[in-house]
C-alpha cells in the first residue's frame, strides 16, 4: 500500500508543494480528490451490496441437505480446469463454443484492467502502470482490446442468433418473460461495457498527444490506435476529457451493475461454474446413487445383517426429495449454476416429442423455489413458521419453516415420469449439471413417501417383489434355453 | 449353475440373461445366439435359470427402492453364494446395474456386456468371421442404447464387430454420445408414454430410415423391442430389419 502511494506521489504530487501557489493545480487536485471520494464510495457500496447478495445465495443453497459423496480431489480439480475453465464441454457445439470463448476470454483479460482502474480511481491518478510497464502494457491492452472487439463480434451475434434467428432452444415454454429478457439484458450490458472500454481508450489515444504530461504514452494500442483519431480526432480537448471520464466511469459502473445483476440472473455460471464442477458427480452417469437407508432396512428384513431395533421404532422417515430441503445442496448449487442454455433440453428426448418433462425447466423450478424461501425466511414472517412449532418468541428459520407448498408446486407429476433416464441432459450440460438426479429424488418422494406414482408401475414392482422378475411371467427362467437345446437335437 | 457347482466346476463365465432375455420372444432369440457363439467358439459358460433375479434397474429408476434393494441383494446372496467373478451380460441396463450399482450392496463382480466380449474375441482370433456374409457391403446402421453409451462410455466395441462384418456403417444423425434414446428407459418400458406428439420410438425409427440403410443393429433387447414397434408403427418393418449384433455375427456364419 504505502509503495503504491510513494509511486503516486512521485507521479503526480512531488511538484504539488513548488505549484501550490498555481490556483489551476489546486482545483485539478481537488477534482481528483472529488473523483476518488466518489469512487471510493460507488465501489464500497457495489462491492457490499454484491457481497451481500451472494451471502444470501450461499445461504439459500445450504438450505439443501448435506450428501455425503466420495470425490477424488485431483478428478475435481481437473473437472474445474478443463471443464469449467477449459469450456472442454461448449465445444460440442463449435459456433455457439467460438462466440462465448470470445465474451469469456475477454472477461477473464478485462478482470487484469480492473486491477488499474481501482488503483487510478483510489488514489486519482491515471494509467498507473503505464510508464511501469512500457511495451508490455501496449502489449496487455491491446490485447483486451482485440479481445474486446472479438467479444463485441460474439455478443451482436448472440443477440441475433436470440431475437432474429429464434434458435428453439430459447424459445420453449419456460423461457418466456423474464428469462429471455435476462438473456438480452446481459448481452445489452456487455455493448455498453464494450462501450465504455473503447471511448475511454479512444479519447485517452488522442489526448496523450494533446496533453502528455497528465496522459502517460501507452504506445500504439491495437485499436484505439486508429479508432480514437478516427472517431474523436479533431474534438477539442474539453470534449475528449469529457469522452474518456464517461468512458471510464461507464467502464467501471458497467462492472459494478453486472456484479450486482449476477445474483439475479442465470450470469451466475460464471462464477459457480467452478465449484459446480468441482462438486460434480464423478461416478458413471449410468449410475444411480445408492439409499443406504434401505438397503440396511432390507438387509436386516432379509437376516442379512442384525437389525437396529431402536431405528425401527423411530419415526419412518421422508425418503426421497418434495422441496429444496430434501435436496442436496449440490442439486441446488447446480440449480443456480444453470445459465438456461437449453442444451439439456434440446437432446431431451420426451422434451424432443413434445412430453412435458424440460429438463432445464427442473434446475429452474429447483432455483426459484430456492430463491421463493429465501425471500420468505428474509421476510421473518411468523405465518410460515411450521404450525406445531408456533410459539411465543419462536422465530422463523430453515427447520420451523413451512409455507404449504412443495416442489411439486412447481413441477408436475406428468414431467417426472416422462423421463426415460437417458442420460442425455447430463452429457449435454457444459457445466456438469445432472438434472436427472434431482428427477430420481422427487420419484423416489412420489414412489417411497407418499406411495403414489403412475399405476402402470405396480405390476412390475409386485412382479419383482414376488416373482423375481419384471414381467409377471409363470414361465421357468430359462425356457428359452430348453427350448433352443432341444430343437438343436 | 447348479449343475456345475454340483459338479464342483466353476464355468468360465456367468451369462446373466435378465428379464427381456427370458420372457420376451423377441429378446429370447438374442440369448440363443449369443449361447450359440459361445459354444462355437467353446467358451465354458452357465446361466442362473430361476435362481436369476430381476436385478433392480426398473424398480430403481421409477424410485421404487425398496424393491430395487429387495431383488438386487437376492441376485448377490446368489452370485455370491457360487462366488461367480466374471459376469457377461447381453443387456445393457443388466450390466450397468451389475456393474456399477451392486458394489456398493456389497455385490463385486468383473462385469462386461455381450458387444465387448464380442470384441475382445475378434481381437484375439476366437471368434472368426466367415468372410462373403450376407452381410457383406451392406448399409447398416448402429443404434446406442444409452446405458451402454453415455451410461458407461462403450462407443467403440459394438462398432468395432459391424467393421469385422465387412458391412457399410451408416451414422445416425444422432449417435455416440448424442444417440437419441428408444424410449424404454427409466421403466418406460413397463407404463404408457406420457402425452406428446408422437412416440420416442418414432422418432428414434425415422431417424434409422433417413440413413437409408435396411438393417438396424442394436445392443439391447429393449431397443430391439422398442425399435421393432416403431418400424411397425412406420410401416417399415418389411425394409428395415432389427439384429442385435450377437444375431449378426451368427446369421454371418451360418450357425
Amino acid at each position: 500500500m504505502w509503495d503504491v502511494r510513494y509511486m503516486v506521489m512521485k507521479q503526480y504530487d512531488v511538484s504539488f508543494l513548488k505549484k501550490v501557489s498555481n490556483l489551476k493545480s489546486i482545483i485539478s487536485y481537488l477534482k481528483r480528490m472529488i473523483q476518488s471520494i466518489i469512487f471510493i464510495l460507488v465501489a464500497g457500496a457495489a462491492l457490499g451490496y454484491a457481497g451481500f447478495q451472494f451471502m444470501k445465495i450461499r445461504r439459500n443453497i445450504l438450505l439443501g441437505k448435506d450428501e455425503p459423496t466420495e470425490r477424488d480431489t485431483a478428478k475435481a480439480w481437473q473437472n474445474v480446469a478443463f471443464v469449467a475453465f477449459g469450456q472442454k464441454k461448449m465445444f460440442k457445439r463449435w459456433i455457439p463454443a467460438i462466440l462465448h470463448l470470445f465474451i469469456y476470454v475477454a472477461f477473464l483479460a478485462t478482470q487484469i484492467e480492473l486491477i488499474e482502474i481501482f488503483i487510478d480511481g483510489v488514489f486519482g491518478v491515471h494509467r498507473f502502470f503505464a510508464p511501469y510497464l512500457g511495451v508490455l502494457y501496449t502489449g496487455i491492452i491491446s490485447f483486451i482490446e482485440i479481445l474486446s472487439v472479438l467479444a463485441f463480434v460474439g455478443t451482436v451475434i448472440f443477440l441475433i442468433r436470440r431475437n432474429l434467428l429464434k434458435v428453439p432452444r430459447f424459445h420453449k415454454i419456460e423461457m418466456k418473460g423474464w428469462p429471455t429478457l435476462d438473456g438480452n439484458l446481459i448481452l445489452f450490458f456487455e455493448i455498453l461495457l464494450l462501450i465504455g472500454i473503447f471511448s475511454m481508450n479512444g479519447a485517452d489515444t488522442v489526448l496523450q498527444k494533446l496533453d502528455p504530461a497528465h496522459y502517460p504514452d501507452t504506445g500504439n494500442l491495437a485499436v484505439s490506435s486508429w479508432l480514437g483519431p478516427a472517431l474523436f480526432g479533431g474534438l477539442s480537448e474539453g470534449t475528449l476529457v469529457l469522452i474518456e471520464r464517461f468512458g471510464w466511469w461507464l467502464h467501471i459502473i458497467m462492472v459494478f451493475v453486472f456484479l450486482n445483476y449476477l445474483p439475479k440472473s442465470k450470469h451466475l455460471h460464471i462464477l459457480l461454474a467452478f465449484p459446480n464442477t468441482f462438486y460434480a458427480n464423478q461416478n458413471e452417469k449410468a449410475e444411480v446413487e445408492n439409499m443406504p437407508e434401505i438397503m440396511n432396512e432390507v438387509k436386516g428384513m432379509m437376516g442379512l445383517v442384525e437389525m437396529d431395533e431402536s431405528a425401527m421404532e423411530a419415526e419412518l422417515p421422508e425418503f426421497g426429495a418434495n422441496d429444496v430441503f430434501t435436496l442436496s445442496w449440490q442439486n441446488i448449487l447446480a440449480a443456480y449454476t444453470c445459465t438456461e442454455c437449453g442444451r439439456c433440453t434440446s437432446v431431451c428426448p420426451a422434451n424432443t416429442t413434445e412430453k412435458k418433462l424440460s429438463p432445464r425447466k427442473i434446475m429452474m423450478d429447483i432455483r426459484d423455489r430456492a430463491e421463493e424461501i429465501g425471500q420468505n425466511l428474509d421476510s421473518g414472517n411468523p405465518e410460515f413458521i411450521r404450525e406445531d412449532a408456533r410459539g411465543e418468541g419462536v422465530t422463523l428459520t430453515k427447520e420451523n419453516y413451512d409455507d404449504g407448498k412443495s416442489l411439486f408446486d412447481y413441477i408436475s407429476r406428468e414431467e417426472i415420469h416422462a423421463c426415460t433416464t437417458c442420460m442425455a441432459c447430463v452429457e449435454a450440460c457444459p457445466v456438469l449439471i445432472s438434472p436427472l438426479d434431482p428427477i430420481v429424488k422427487l420419484r423416489r418422494y412420489e414412489v417411497l413417501t407418499e406411495s403414489a406414482g403412475p399405476s402402470d408401475w405396480l405390476p412390475m414392482y409386485n412382479s419383482i417383489e414376488n416373482g423375481a422378475s419384471a414381467w409377471q411371467i409363470p414361465d421357468d427362467r430359462d425356457k428359452w434355453a430348453k427350448e433352443a437345446i432341444a430343437s438343436n437335437e | 449353475m447348479a449343475e456345475f457347482a454340483a459338479e464342483g466346476r466353476r464355468p468360465e463365465i456367468l451369462f446373466w440373461v435378465g428379464c427381456a432375455g427370458s420372457y420376451d420372444a423377441r429378446a429370447q432369440k438374442i440369448m440363443v445366439a449369443f449361447a450359440k457363439i459361445l459354444n462355437e467358439v467353446g467358451i465354458e459358460f452357465a446361466i442362473l435359470g430361476n435362481e436369476e433375479g430381476c436385478t433392480g434397474d426398473p424398480a430403481r429408476r421409477a424410485g421404487n427402492e425398496f424393491v430395487f434393494q429387495m431383488s438386487a441383494l437376492q441376485n448377490i446372496e446368489v452370485l455370491n453364494g457360487y462366488e461367480v467373478q466374471k459376469i457377461v451380460a447381453a443387456c445393457p441396463h443388466c450390466f450397468n446395474t451389475l456393474k456399477n450399482e451392486y458394489p456398493a450392496l456389497g455385490g463385486n463382480y468383473d462385469v462386461m456386456h455381450h458387444t465387448q466380449l464380442l470384441q475382445q474375441l475378434i481381437n484375439e482370433g476366437r471368434l472368426k468371421l466367415q468372410g462373403g456374409g450376407a452381410f457383406e457391403g451392406k448399409k447398416i446402421t448402429y443404434h446406442d442404447s444409452c446405458y451402454l453409451g453415455r451410461g458407461n462410455d462403450v462407443y467403440e466395441a459394438p462398432r468395432a464387430v459391424l467393421e469385422a462384418l465387412d458391412n457399410e456403417l451408416v451414422e445416425m444423425k444422432r449417435s455416440r454420445t448424442k444417440g437419441l434414446c428408444c424410449g424404454a428407459g427409466g421403466a418406460q418400458m413397463f407404463k404408457e408414454e406420457e402425452d406428446g406428439s408422437h412416440r420416442i420410438n418414432v422418432e428414434r425409427v425415422r431417424e434409422v430410415v433417413d440413413t437409408g440403410a435396411t438393417i438396424l443393429a442394436a445392443n439391447c433387447p429393449f431397443c430391439t423391442i422398442m425399435m421393432n414397434d416403431g418400424l411397425k408403427a412406420e410401416e417399415k418393418e418389411e425394409e428395415i430389419m432389427i439384429y442385435d449384433l450377437a444375431e449378426l455375427i451368427v446369421n454371418n456364419n451360418q450357425w
